[in-house]
């Protein structure tokens, strides 16, 4: 059984000098064969593994993970968690997920910081309005909750944006999702990953698959750089190496592996209490409970492997910044990293079967998934355990690309992440 | 950034060029597409190699002479290793 995490464990701990915690979860070795094996240790897999332990009762599960887990880009985002996107099939499947999100930490017993401080998306011109409006009424239809501000309620909740006519881009609304918010990203991994451990599931790390065993057709397995392990069910999450594991199952998908970059400044003092987008200028930006701005910046325009963006990005990026907060221009940038994510033409994710029977797939989350991870994990599970889609994920079927069946969300999806 | 050599115009900076994605995906025929199943379209429209590692795709100069051509580029490395023109076939190259 493992420890609760409370005041009571903690203040018992300290008594010992934090010496005698519990290891958060095993790190055993691969048995031969496995119910199921999820392939990917980022958020959506280690959910997914959570899942299928918690409401199928699957727990002969392996989560194999090629570096260490949540080292991917569920440690490398931005931690925006939001559910306004515009069609019906997206705005139910993240609703889902930001509803997980809202008990989450009591669900793993572990804190992941859900801090819903509001989101905040401007409109600087009179199209923007027109299209932000029809994105909020289509999300109240939803039952999702959106609102429209006006430039004194957002100088009221911001008084750092110039809302003046005069403004470099002046602001003449805003939608506002008071539920949204941002996560603590490693914490997300690492609360699912001990949850999923205490009901049995093997979380192996180092462990990278480099093929399947396929015969007529159905999976049996994968190869790994630690050997063979034998599977009756497996499920790739691997974000921006979806690409690469198709390759080796031998079917080819819809996806673009692009880098993604974001940086944090030094910290400062509360200034932004909210997170505020610009899907026109090209910011986001929120700050962080430490006190630094966290801010995206954009992809690369080519396909890359290499985890770093080039610097002309993150200066657009700056730019960017300071045309909206002028008073933030002689801050000085602390860190910048990038992930690799997986466009979709669509900018929706793909979730279900495979060509190959038994292999399951979940990506295409691109820029913007980890909001989904608790969704996600919930509805993949399901997919997995009974072999037929989640009805949440029925729209996002790989066949979609050949019936026409596009959700495009590119305006939900396409600067905010 | 990258540094890329336009073939008609020489080495320049990554800003003057757009990105044109995977190369060689051939438009089906009008007579192709008499008889294509919504797969083979979708194969088509959407489907992409997406490497890791020697990618074949194209570049279009668009902020100089505005010709399109063809690069293989490794996707880790991002090392250019070969510049080649429109039509001209993708070359066979060593396993990088
Ligand atoms: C800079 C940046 C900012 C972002 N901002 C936001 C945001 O604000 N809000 C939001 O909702 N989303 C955001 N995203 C997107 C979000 O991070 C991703 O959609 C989400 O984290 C994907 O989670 P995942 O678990 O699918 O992938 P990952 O966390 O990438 O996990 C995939 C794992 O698979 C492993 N793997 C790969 N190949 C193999 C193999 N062969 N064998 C074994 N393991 C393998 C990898 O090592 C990796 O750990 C952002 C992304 C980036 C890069
Ligand atoms: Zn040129």
């Amino acid at each position: 059984m493992k420890q609760t995490y409370s005041i009571f464990t903690l203040v018992r701990n300290a008594l010992s000098y934090h010496k005698d915690w519990q290891e958060a979860w095993r790190s055993p070795a691969p048995k031969p064969e496995y119910d199921v094996i999820v392939i990917g240790g980022g958020g959506h897999g280690l959910a997914t593994a959570y899942y299928l332990a918690k409401e199928h009762g699957i727990t002969n599960v392996a989560v194999l993970e090629k570096g260490w887990i949540g080292g991917g880009n569920t440690g490398r985002n931005t931690t925006i968690v939001r559910s306004n996107y515009l069609w019906d099939e997206s705005a139910h499947l993240y609703e889902h997920s930001l509803k997980l999100f809202e008990g989450l930490t009591q669900d793993l017993n572990y804190n992941v910081m859900f801090s819903q401080r509001g989101l905040m998306n401007l409109a600087h011109t009179q199209h923007d309005m027109q299209a932000l409006r029809r994105r909020v009424y289509a999300i109240q239809l939803n039952g999702i909750d959106s609102e429209i501000l006006t430039p004194e309620q957002i100088k009221e909740m911001v008084p750092i944006l110039d809302c003046s006519t005069s403004a470099r881009y002046p602001i003449m609304g805003a939608s506002l999702q008071r539920r949204g918010g941002v996560a603590r990203h490693d914490a997300v991994a690492w609360g699912f990953a001990r949850k999923a451990d205490e009901r049995g599931v093997d979380i192996i790390q180092n462990c990278e698959v480099t093929g399947f065993k396929i015969e007529n057709g159905v999976v049996k397995g994968v190869e790994t750089t630690r050997g063979f392990i034998g599977a009756k069910k497996v499920g790739i999450v691997v974000a921006g190496h979806s690409g690469v594991l198709a390759g080796m199952a031998g079917f080819r998908l819809p996806v673009e592996s692009h880098p993604l970059q974001a940086l944090v400044s030094e910290p400062i003092k509360p200034i932004l209490n909210t997170v505020v987008m610009s899907p026109q200028v090209h910011v986001y930006v929120s700050q962080s409970d430490k006190g630094e701005l966290v801010l995206g910046a954009g992809i690369d325009a080519y396909t890359s492997y290499a985890q770093v963006g080039s610097p002309f990005i993150i200066e657009n990026q700056l730019n960017a910044l300071t045309d909206l907060f002028p008073c933030f221009g002689r801050l000085r940038m602390l860190r910048q990293w990038g992930g690799i994510v997986d466009t979709c033409p669509d900018a929706s994710p793909i979730i279900g079967k495979t060509p190959v029977e038994n292999l399951f797939l979940n990506c295409g989350w691109g820029t913007g998934g980890f909001k989904a991870t608790p969704g996600s994990g919930n509805v993949f599970a399901h997919t997995i355990a009974r072999g037929e889609p989640h009805p949440l994920a029925v729209p996002f079927a790989l066949e979609r690309f050949s019936t026409g069946y596009l959700i495009d969300e590119h305006g939900a999806a396409g600067v905010a992440h | 950034m990258l540094l890329i050599s336009c073939p008609y115009c020489g080495p320049r900076d990554e800003h003057e060029f757009a990105y044109g994605h995977e190369g060689h995906i051939a438009r089906p025929t009008l007579e192709q597409q008499q008889t294509m199943t919504d797969a083979e379209w979708a194969d088509y429209l959407f489907m992409r190699k997406n490497p890791k590692g020697v990618h074949f795709e194209r570049w279009v100069h668009a902020r100089g002479c505005r010709q399109w051509f063809n690069v293989a580029r490794h996707t880790v490395t991002h090392e250019i290793i070969k510049v080649y023109k429109m039509g001209e076939p993708a070359p066979q190259l060593e396993q990088k």
